[in-house]
């Protein structure tokens, strides 16, 4: 097959903004899209260390590697890490790098709140992140069930951190999703209709509404938290009258929608790596549209199978149950679709596509193990043991996180130009794929046998020796697989071979241009007839025969215009958002403000208020300075 | 959502200022009513209180909504945007009230 | 079907100002974000109900508490008063519409018969202030009614009805709060450099939030002070 006349250039032909300040004052969404991948990345190290001296001290019986109060910090910021610093903003490094490209559009609906969504995010981080350094990490687990986590019971600073960060990365969550809900509604390209989106579109869209309206209750559980930790009031006070379930349903009521926040996307990535590398269209495109949504839609209707244990009564575990059971349906249609895109298919093994397969096997895996606990009496077997542990990475790791390496492999040329060394990810893909299953594989009977969660050591002789220690080894293993990918990763910047505007064949838009792209992605807006307007392109005639994936026909034969995109966004007269400071400088300021209630603990009300009040200050200047500049 | 792009101009087919007005008379009849009712002992003893409060409640949220948030006459874009999370907003309230015997089935 | 996909489009500069829908950015993410604002409401309502009648200690709501030491708390509620703030808050939202109206009209000629309340109608400075001014007003009987709650005997930390409904209404009195900020940053606006039609957008949004703000009063009212 002809492939694409695109130049093979590795560097981008405008990039002439360099420099530490280039990088604090971008509106751009691919290098913020960048920023959140290596802050990500790096984030999920953090998160993997801790979990290597998690399993360091659960090798063998009664180990005293560290200490049981610090055993509970790292298991805390495990999940905290892993759920809010790495997988939810790497996702966000693929919303931001992909959705403008991927619907034909300069940039996101808003470049500079874009800007704000990162900046509170990294701040964020940092400030949950560093007192697991001095020991006052957070350690109520990542659920941070109340009343454990009220004064009453965590009367140091530790849970003052994870109150109060959670409040500051929801600021980000949700500023960035009220973003891209816009700019996918209204920064499509003329004929990017919604049933002509790209998968990853798709699943990246229901995840926005899902972060809407999931991140306030629990924005509402930590404001409850936080005054009756810093102002006395009553909502988790059981002594006055409170529920002590009423956390733990604001909670879910979150949580459970997070889990699809957590795996949507990586479901999408692998939408638009399966096609590619089977050479064939997505397999029952609008049916894997109709899923998600109601996935999404459903996502919301589950959220008390998180505790069964806590005797609901029969009609509320039924209909909790049933839900669970139902939401399998839409999810179980995209494994089938995925595999009959595969079925009949030229299917190529590169790196990606491993990594999306073992998505689909792995999370299969996790999603069964997950209807069983949709069944309350098994549930009640299994609740609080390392099955659930084995369950949920079964779909964290072995879905969102594969899902998010298939993404990597796949689009590392697109952002850098060059790809990723096909030997070492290969090395790569198979440590991580057999350090998962060695990990999370023996903890279904360790959990079967009783073994609990959230335990920092246990005695011999209940059968869990062994289970542990393969664990453990697994998780070495795993330790190697990302050291691999980290060396790979940097390497391949400078070093990895030279691809060009479409390395693999694909058929969407971001392919259409050089990689990497100018700042101004598009020369000319295309005009969009089909869902894959690549491999109409190439040969027009690739899909006689089968349905029509959405084409209206009757384009005009006007082919792309290569030669224009290597000039700037100057020469081509396209107006680009001035680099600011300003987003960043507000969201410092939200940051400073809400570390000013840290001072409460020790009674410095004066200087709490005056943190607070100047952090305030600085975040309305910046906010008044940035809506009062023009954009571009 | 299509692409039937309508014009800023035909997006907002406002009523007039007598409109308005006229909501504005409904909306503080109905507050009146509601207070009255407040007031009299033999209503609030009444099983039927507690529902009519919430219709009268309920018609005054749709009334600002379609009228003063002028969505009657908007893009059925804002609608959706609208009416999706209010849909869920409810139904997680009812579900916790349920959840916490507040209401039962 | 044969075809080619992809055409080049030359939209010139005009694409900064075109969208899909041709709806402006700033509209979608404004209801988004009410839409966003129904679950934190939603959220907040449902714990004020579910703790509805679970305080251990008075004073109540609805209904008269003695202390172990004999003294007695009447009813906290005032209902005469939050009647009024009510109305208050519903009347600024007619006056909101009213200015959005007067920038709609603003460049369309005045009839040369044209009576006073035709006139005023005109006056976007009028609508704005008036707003701001009724939202103010709001925001003092708040002010009131808390300062006569804890004069009374019921904080934050008194029991679970203080703190549910000291933070609802505490929330709600902060997004009115705001809604007088931006208001009263339009009504500068356009007393410097005036809001034509031009800007009826980003008067319109400002109406919204401030609508959605009453609304959710409006469903406050009901199920906080007038349901027991």
């Amino acid at each position: 097959m002809a492939t694409l006349a695109a130049p093979a250039c590795a560097t981008a032909p405008a990039s002439t903004q360099s420099g530490l300040w280039s990088w604090i004052a971008t509106t751009d969404h691919k290098r913020i899209g960048t920023l959140y991948l290596w802050t990500a990345l790096a984030f999920f190290l953090i998160g993997g260390l801790e979990a290597a001296l998690i399993r360091t001290q659960l090798a063998r019986p009664n180990m005293g590697f560290v200490s049981a109060e610090t055993y509970n910090q790292l298991f805390t910021m495990h999940g905290t890490t892993m759920v809010f610093l790495a997988v939810m903003p790497l996702s966000a490094a693929f919303f931001n790098y992909l959705i403008p490209l991927q619907i034909g559009a300069r940039d996101v609906a808003f470049p500079r709140l874009n800007a704000f969504s990162y900046w509170v995010y990294l701040l964020g981080g940092i400030f949950i992140t560093l007192p697991i350094l001095f020991q006052v990490a957070p350690d109520g687990g990542w659920f941070g069930y109340a009343p454990l986590t009220t004064n009453q019971f965590s009367s140091g600073p530790n849970i003052d951190f994870w109150v109060i960060g959670l409040q500051i990365l929801g600021v980000s969550s949700l500023a960035a999703a009220f973003n891209f809900i816009t700019t996918i509604i209204n920064l499509r390209a003329p004929g990017m209709t919604l049933m002509r989106m790209p998968m990853f579109t798709w699943m990246s869209f229901v995840v926005q509404f899902l972060l809407i309206l999931a991140f306030p209750p629990i924005t509402v559980a930590l404001v409850f938290l936080l005054m009756d930790r810093f102002f006395g009031t009553t909502f988790y006070a059981i002594a006055q009258g409170a529920d002590p379930l009423l956390w733990q349903h604001l909670f879910w009521v979150f949580g459970h929608p997070e889990v699809y926040i957590l795996i949507l996307p990586a479901f999408g990535l692998v939408s638009e790596v399966l096609p590619t590398f089977s050479k064939k269209p997505l397999f029952g495109y609008n049916v894997m549209v109709y899923s998600g949504i109601m996935i999404g839609f459903l996502g919301f209707g589950v959220w008390a199978h998180h505790m069964f244990a806590v005797g609901m009564g029969a009609v509320a575990d039924s209909i909790f149950s049933l839900m669970t059971m139902l939401i399998a349906i839409p999810t179980g249609v995209k494994i089938f679709n995925w595999i009959a895109t595969m079925w009949a298919g030229e299917v190529r093994f590169t790196v990606p596509m491993k990594f999306a397969i073992a998505l689909i096997a792995m999370f299969t895996i996790g999603g069964i193990s997950g209807v069983m606990h949709s069944s309350p009496p098994a549930d009640l077997q299994q609740t609080d043991s390392y099955f659930v542990v084995a369950h949920f990475h079964y779909v964290l790791f072995g879905g969102s996180i594969m899902g998010i390496f298939a993404g990597i492999y796949h689009y590392y040329p697109k952002i850098t130009g060059r790809f990723l060394n096909e030997r070492l990810g290969n090395v790569h893909f198979w440590l991580n794929f057999i350090g998962m299953n060695l990990t999370f594989f023996p903890m279904h009977f360790s959990g079967l046998l009783g073994m609990p969660r959230r335990i920092y050591t246990y005695d011999a002789g209940q059968g869990w020796d062994l289970f542990n220690l393969l664990a453990t080894y697994g998780t070495y293993l795993l330790v190697i697989a990302t050291a691999v990918f980290v060396w790979n990763f940097v390497r391949s910047r400078t070093r990895g071979a030279i691809a060009g505007g479409d390395p693999w064949g694909a058929a969407t838009l971001e392919w259409s241009i050089p990689s990497p792209p100018p700042e101004y992605n598009f020369a000319q807006i295309p005009t969009v007839t089909s869902r894959y307007p690549l491999w109409d392109l190439k040969d027009p005639s690739w899909h006689e025969g089968e349905d029509s994936h959405g084409d209206t026909g009757t384009p005009g034969p006007s082919p792309l215009r290569e030669e224009t995109e290597t000039h700037t966004a100057k020469a081509l007269g396209i107006p680009m958002p001035y680099p600011t400071a300003k987003p960043a400088f507000a969201a410092l300021g939200l940051v400073v403000m809400f570390s000013g209630l840290l001072f409460l603990r020790n009674d410095l009300f004066a200087v709490a208020m005056t943190v607070t009040l100047g952090g305030a200050a600085m975040l309305i200047g910046g906010l008044y300075a940035w809506l009062t500049s023009p954009l571009e | 959502m299509s692409h039937d792009a309508k014009s800023p101009a035909q997006a907002h087919a406002h009523p007039t200022g007598a409109t308005y007005l006229k909501v504005a008379v409904i909306l503080t009849v109905i507050t009146i009513v509601e207070v009255w009712a407040y007031y009299i002992p033999a209503l609030v003893a009444s099983p039927l209180f507690n529902p009519s409060l919430i219709i009268m409640s309920a018609a005054k949220f749709a009334i600002v909504v379609l009228f003063y948030m002028h969505l009657k006459y908007d893009h059925k874009l804002f609608k959706a945007l609208f009416t999706g999370p209010l849909i869920i907003a409810g139904a997680t309230i009812l579900a916790l009230l349920f959840l916490f015997a507040k209401i039962s089935l | 079907m044969a075809s080619h996909a992809i055409a080049g489009h030359d939209d010139g500069h005009a694409h900064t100002h075109h969208t899909t829908t041709g709806l402006d950015n700033r509209k979608i993410a404004i209801w988004a974000f009410i839409g966003s604002e129904c679950m934190l409401f939603a959220s907040l309502i449902s714990t004020y109900l579910i703790y509805k009648g679970k305080s251990l200690v008075g004073p109540y709501p609805h209904t008269e508490y003695t202390d172990a030491a004999g003294k007695v708390f009447p009813a906290i509620l005032d209902i005469p008063v939050t009647s009024a703030s009510t109305f208050v808050l519903l009347m600024s939202s007619l006056a909101m519409v009213l200015a959005l109206q007067a920038v709609q009209l603003k460049g369309t000629p005045l009839p040369a018969n044209a009576g006073w309340w035709t006139r005023a109608q005109r006056s976007s400075q009028l609508w704005l202030g008036m707003t701001a001014l009724l939202g103010a007003t709001f925001l003092g009987f708040q002010a009131y009614e808390f300062t006569a709650f804890v004069r009374e005997g019921l904080t934050i930390k008194t029991n679970l009805f203080g703190s549910t409904f000291f933070t609802l209404t505490g929330f709600h009195g902060a997004h009115v709060t705001v809604g007088v900020l931006w208001l009263m940053s339009l009504l500068w606006i356009d007393r410097t450099r005036g809001l034509g039609p031009k800007d009826e957008l980003v008067v319109d949004i400002a109406a919204l939030y401030w609508h959605f703000v009453d609304v959710v009063w409006i469903v406050i009212f009901t199920l906080i002070y007038l349901i027991q």
